[in-house]
């Protein structure tokens, strides 16, 4: 599959549903950012420079080696996608909003399970990032591990005894690691919890943010919980911490769901078969909308409610029923309106296939 | 209930926005609240922690002496001509070299962040040859503490034989 076929369809591993823990974590990710030395960092770069950097980067992930671990590789200018194209690799959670802003002089690596991406001169010279399903921080760290050795075989990198790797912004030196989950947690949002665990997670050097939306009130009650310390701690010790945080979040949110199922069982199925009747039947929804409904069907499988829906369909639901994808399928430009009635479209031929089955 | 600022079509989007404390409250459709750029549709970059790092960077250090910087004097990155007032503003580097030009400027700014700033991960295989084996020598030396402490003598022997052999590596 090319990155051509990567912007048409709705599959990238972590939207398989599978993996550990998946009741409530959806997908963990590492990001490992490095700089080769001898080019200034990438927004002081000539373009010249930047095309270098780029002619390097290509040159050590066509090692034989590489794609022994991560699968056969792709590489791209962001130039040659269409704007709608690029943030469909967004809306796949493939590259971050700050990549694409600016295409121009910046590049894209990616594997054909879209598991691996390297981004070339977005922040850093590289950003090396594995997405796995489920929960599997220590999985992902040590695959993005291997890869990071492979490339340093032959690209010099920015590296300082004692600063570690030196990164254009000084919020990534050190390890230049940022390790995240993303977590599904709708009865601790229901339970009014989350608040107090974002600030309980800033004091251990954590982060919870909304992955859509802002603060608590994040749509789809989906949040990601990342690193923010990358120095003073080895790279184990930040994939550790997180692990273990993660999993007491994960261990609070089964027994906010347990609870509410054992104290208002009613309450919890007549939102999930009123998100279901919605999604099937609604001639418009908004994004917001489709994301917290998005949560209920989920929620809906999580404990056993549906049975005839996946967490692969819910996880691609997210994915097509994004801005860009939906203009992609319209092969045009979409105002608001139109776009929220081919939403509701999209939605429910997924449902009704769903349904069939 | 119609959009408060075209009054033509429906308005769809609450907007709340808190300005210095004080909260105002909006009912827009959809193309005007586009207009004033009040709702995130996902195109944009979101919001960066590079900025409080920029504001980081210009307050007092710790001590209370504050930071200045005196018109034209400023001082440049000499691999990549970059000056302490870019980073100020944009929150990033020019170049690897910029880390040891603003060194004493960037130590206070790293303790906030990391709450620490030294190194203690990773460190690249062939490029950091040396580097290496210098980590692990620190490493031994506290395996060696540690059997001394327990009384682990052969054992400590053991390293101490470990540590001069990677000595002479360095040499």
């Amino acid at each position: 599959m090319s990155i051509k076929d990567a912007v048409h369809n709705a599959y990238s591993k972590w939207m398989e549903g599978t993996g550990p823990d998946r009741d409530v974590v959806i997908s963990s990710r590492v990001r490992l950012a490095r700089n080769l030395n001898n080019y200034p960092f990438p927004h002081f770069m000539t373009k010249d420079q930047a095309a270098e950097v780029i002619h390097a980067v290509r040159t050590a992930v066509s090692q034989k080696e590489v794609a022994e671990q991560t699968g056969r590789l792709e590489f791209i200018d962001l130039s040659e996608l269409t704007p709608i194209e690029r943030q469909i690799l967004v809306e796949k959670h493939v590259v971050s909003p700050q990549h694409v802003s600016d295409p121009a002089n910046r590049a894209l690596v990616l594997a054909d399970d879209e598991s691996v991406s390297i981004m070339v001169n977005e922040e850093d010279h590289l950003r090396i990032q594995c997405l796995l399903p489920g929960f599997q921080p220590e999985e992902t760290w040590h695959l993005a591990n291997r890869i990071d050795d492979l490339i340093e075989k032959t690209l010099d990198y920015s590296f300082c005894e004692k600063r570690g790797y030196l990164t254009s912004c000084p919020t990534n030196v050190g390890t230049g690691l940022r390790v995240s989950v993303m977590l599904h947690l709708p009865c601790l949002v229901m339970t009014k919890q989350v608040g107090k665990i974002i600030n309980a997670m800033s004091q251990v050097g954590l982060a919870v943010r909304g992955y859509y939306g802002e603060g608590t009130e994040a749509y789809g009650n989906l949040f990601q919980v990342s690193n923010q310390v990358t120095m003073g701690q080895t790279e184990e010790e930040i994939v550790k911490n997180l692990l273990a945080v993660t999993k007491q979040i994960i261990a609070q949110e089964r027994t906010a769901r347990e609870n509410i199922l054992k104290n208002n069982r009613h309450t919890l199925e007549d939102r999930v078969y009123r998100a279901f009747g919605t999604m099937s039947y609604a001639r418009m929804i908004s994004s917001g909308e489709a994301l917290n409904n998005i949560s209920n069907l989920r929620l809906g499988i999580e404990l056993g409610i549906l049975n005839n829906l996946t967490y692969n369909q819910i996880n691609e639901l997210i994915v097509l029923t994004r801005p860009a994808f939906l203009m992609k399928k319209a092969g045009r430009s979409l105002d608001p309106e139109e776009r929220d009635s081919l939403r509701a479209e999209v939605i429910r031929e997924k449902l009704l296939k769903a349904k069939a089955n | 209930m119609l959009c408060e600022k075209c009054q033509k079509k429906q308005a769809s989007v609450h907007v709340t926005k808190i300005v210095n404390g004080e909260k105002t409250e909006t009912n827009l459709c959809e193309t005007c609240a586009q207009g004033e750029n009040a709702v995130g549709f996902g195109f944009e970059p979101q919001w960066m922690l590079q900025n409080i790092f920029a504001d980081l960077f210009n307050q007092p250090l710790a001590g209370g002496q504050p930071v200045t910087v005196s018109r034209g004097e400023q001082v440049r990155c000499e691999r990549c001509g970059f000056t302490e007032s870019q980073f100020s503003k944009i929150g990033k580097l020019g170049c690897a070299g910029c880390y040891d030009i603003f060194e004493t400027k960037l130590d206070p700014v790293l303790r906030r962040v990391h709450g620490n700033s030294r190194h203690t991960g990773k460190i690249p295989k062939r490029t950091g040859g040396l580097i290496v084996i210098k980590k692990e020598i620190l490493d031994l030396k506290e395996k060696l503490q540690t059997a001394i402490k327990k009384e682990e003598y052969e054992k400590a022997a053991e390293i101490r034989d470990q540590i001069r052999g990677l000595e002479k590596k360095l040499e």
